[in-house]
């Protein structure tokens, strides 16, 4: 007797040719289904891999030690050592005069102005509030020591950045300058700490002392404006629709427009936020109160026709049965409806506010490509936004940009998927079993 | 128009009921008396009408769109199509349960007390218990269910999840209980606890029931109407149209040679 199972395909027996070709097509199907996400996979991780490399080095920051003689400048200056006198020294010099002092073999003119290049052309003012501090405290007026950023230059020279081979003509960095940050490095007057101003400060000309504070604070302006008008608007437009609106042409007109423009250009939102918000009603240009209203338009009819899905997924056997229990119209939305397709909308409204939070285009239509230095306070002040910022700071040709636009994409990078997993949760945490 | 008995105290009447879903008709002027505190079946093939008709009653078919409705619907002589009336009210005064049992997805307490709720006849939380002890007792559920009030109404099985809708109906207090189909999506132990349940509501309410099932409505009605095609083809007490129908056409339904 075969030892054959009779239920076993085998290649032997005719009769098993077509079922044999189409385990063997499925088989490739799936192995090209594999292989599509292993190639997203890929470029996805190629990405990352890239981004992250490129900006985590943007964290840390080399720091210089100094050390501050007020009293040497103030008996230069003829002055008494007062509050106010100390308030008005030039503490630029002060700490170049320290480098002399230190590196006293610079001699030459070139040399001096590369020793003055060591340190961020910002030091001076923490020197300055620190010296004041010091003078406040015990009436100190030297061996004031503490810790600045160094400038842009000697950042990536330290953190291997700069590429210091070939000839000094074509270098961004002197021999001598090289030779003074290996002397500062053994005497460890050289350090890598935490870049918390990349996150607390606001944007700067000097890469070093550059942050995203300012651009934090648009997004979440831009943000909290666009959200508070697009989900009232948008989900009492969804609402009407699905559960008001008496069937008539308006309403499949109304219908088909506005599944139409959630497909539209982001850049043409732009266009319309331009005419209708900076030309039409007169609203501060490059404000996060423009920005706002704009990605409201843009994100609008997405949060209708996600809320209109979610509204359509409640049972019908649900308002059939409050309705025969007597519940009118506005009972029947509030009490069942929008309960039951909160997750839904939720859903729908948190992947809405990640895509504007991403949204770059329309934002520079209505003018948030300026440079701006300050942080916003009012809805209507000057302002930029994260994707804005990433897009200016990538244009810059200082060498500390470049890592610093790899840090600001990683902490959007975050914030989405923060937003996103946020929306998992929620949906998970409110779906109903049936 | 075959001749249709005569009810002394019909609670709801309807004259030459029309509907129309568009420029369909589904209904074919159907006049038909329910009884007072009795039960009255509609039987008849699918899509005979009888659902439409019934939804008629409590003016369900408002919410179907292009649904529209000739005739009068009479409950107590006054007409619930008249331009005055307020739906909410009326359906306050009657009740559906649905084919599939459709608990809402909140604990069994907050199901039966929706009703009295949304219509503030009761706020007090001990009136409200009271309501809910009652219903439930009514609908027959109380003991199985009164020592886990606060969990979901969906966690009950399909025939405790349809006597929940029944009390949550009762709850509001109607004077007439519309049934469509209630038991189709039973097993037959749940079946033969909602006919007996039928029998005992009908001391304080009238109820009209649609079933596909023949013996369901020998067993459990006290009148039925056979429709056919949107018209009802005869009406008569249970009993004389089960034994003794009087067109060939009841016959042949009854006795299953179609439908």
């Amino acid at each position: 007797m075969n030892n054959i199972h009779p239920f076993a395909l085998s290649d032997n027996n005719p009769a098993h040719k077509k079922l044999l070709r189409r385990k063997r097509s499925e088989t490739r199907f799936r192995l090209y289904g594999l292989g599509a996400i292993i190639i997203s996979i890929s470029f996805l991780a190629f990405l990352l891999a890239t981004i992250f490399s490129n900006g985590f080095t943007a964290f840390e920051r080399t720091m210089i030690k100094i050390n501050l003689n007020m009293e040497y400048q103030l008996a230069e200056d003829k002055l008494e050592p007062t509050l106010e006198n100390i308030d008005n020294l030039n503490f630029r010099k002060i700490i170049s005069d320290g480098f002399k002092e230190n590196f006293p073999e610079a001699t030459s003119r070139s040399q001096i102005l590369e020793l003055n290049e060591l340190v961020s052309k910002h030091a001076y003012i923490a020197a300055k509030s620190t010296a004041i501090n010091a003078f406040k405290q015990d009436k100190r007026l030297k061996d004031i020591i503490l810790w600045v950023p160094a400038s842009s230059k000697i950042d990536m020279l330290y953190k291997g950045k700069l590429d210091v081979s070939g000839d000094e003509s074509e270098r961004k960095v002197s021999d001598f300058q090289v030779g003074v940050v290996k002397k500062l490095e053994d005497a460890r007057r050289l350090k890598n700490s935490f870049n918390w101003q990349l996150l607390t400060g606001g944007d700067s000309r000097e890469p070093e002392i550059a942050g995203i504070y300012g651009s934090l604070i648009g997004s979440i302006f831009i943000l909290l404006i666009c959200m508070g008008s697009a989900l009232p608007i948008g989900i009492g437009a969804a609402i009407y629709l699905e559960e008001f609106a008496p069937k008539s042409r308006w309403k499949t007109m109304a219908e088909i427009g506005i599944n139409n423009l959630a497909a539209v250009p982001s850049i043409v939102y732009g266009l319309l936020g331009l005419a209708v918000f900076l030309k039409f009603m007169g609203l501060p240009r490059s404000s996060t109160l423009a920005g706002g209203l704009t990605l409201a338009l843009l994100i609008l009819p997405i949060i209708i026709v996600s809320t209109r899905n979610a509204i359509a997924s409640v049972p019908p056997s649900i308002k059939d049965a409050a309705i025969a229990l007597g519940a009118s119209k506005m009972q029947v939305v509030f009490h069942h409806i929008l309960p039951l397709s909160l997750p839904g909308i939720m859903t729908g409204s948190i992947l809405s506010m990640a895509r504007a939070l991403g949204e770059t285009a329309p934002l520079l239509m209505i003018g948030m490509v300026a440079f701006v230095r300050d942080i916003p306070e009012k809805i209507t002040d000057p302002a930029t936004a994260l994707p804005v910022q990433i897009f200016i700071w990538s244009d810059l040709p200082e060498a500390g940009f470049v890592e610093k636009t790899s840090a600001a994409i990683i902490v959007l990078l975050l914030l989405l998927v923060i937003a996103n997993a946020f929306a998992v949760y929620l949906r998970r945490k409110f779906e109903y079993k049936w | 128009m075959p001749d249709t008995l005569k009810i002394e105290n019909a609670r709801i009447k309807t004259r030459k009921l029309d509907v129309f879903y568009g420029a369909k008709q589904a209904v074919f002027g159907v006049d038909l008396d329910i009884a007072l505190n009795k039960v009255t079946a509609l039987i008849g093939p699918s899509g005979c009408g009888k659902s439409t008709f019934l939804r008629c009653l409590n003016r369900m078919n408002d919410t179907v769109d292009g649904c529209e409705i000739k005739g009068k619907v009479l409950l107590d002589g006054h007409d619930i199509y008249a331009d005055n009336v307020d739906v909410v009210l009326l359906r306050e005064k009657i009740g559906m349960v649905f084919q599939k049992p459709n608990p809402f997805p909140k604990s069994i307490y907050d199901n039966v007390t929706y009703g009295p709720k949304i219509h503030g006849t009761a706020k007090k939380k001990a009136v409200l218990d009271e309501i809910v002890e009652r219903s439930l007792v009514r609908a027959g559920l109380w003991n199985e269910v009164k020592d886990r009030l606060d969990e979901p109404g969906t966690s009950l099985s399909g025939g405790q999840q349809q006597r929940l809708c029944i009390a949550r109906a009762i709850a509001v207090n109607p004077e007439v209980i519309l049934m469509d189909e209630p038991c189709s999506a039973l097993d037959p132990i749940a079946t033969a606890i909602i006919e007996d349940l039928i029998d005992d509501l009908k001391k304080n309410y009238t109820i009209v029931i649609v079933t596909h099932s023949m013996q369901q409505a020998a067993r459990v009605s006290d009148y039925a109407a056979f429709f056919h095609m949107g018209k009802i083809v005869e009406f008569g007490t249970t009993g004389q149209i089960f034994t003794t129908p009087k067109l060939k056409q009841t016959q042949d339904y009854i006795t299953g040679r179609f439908g």
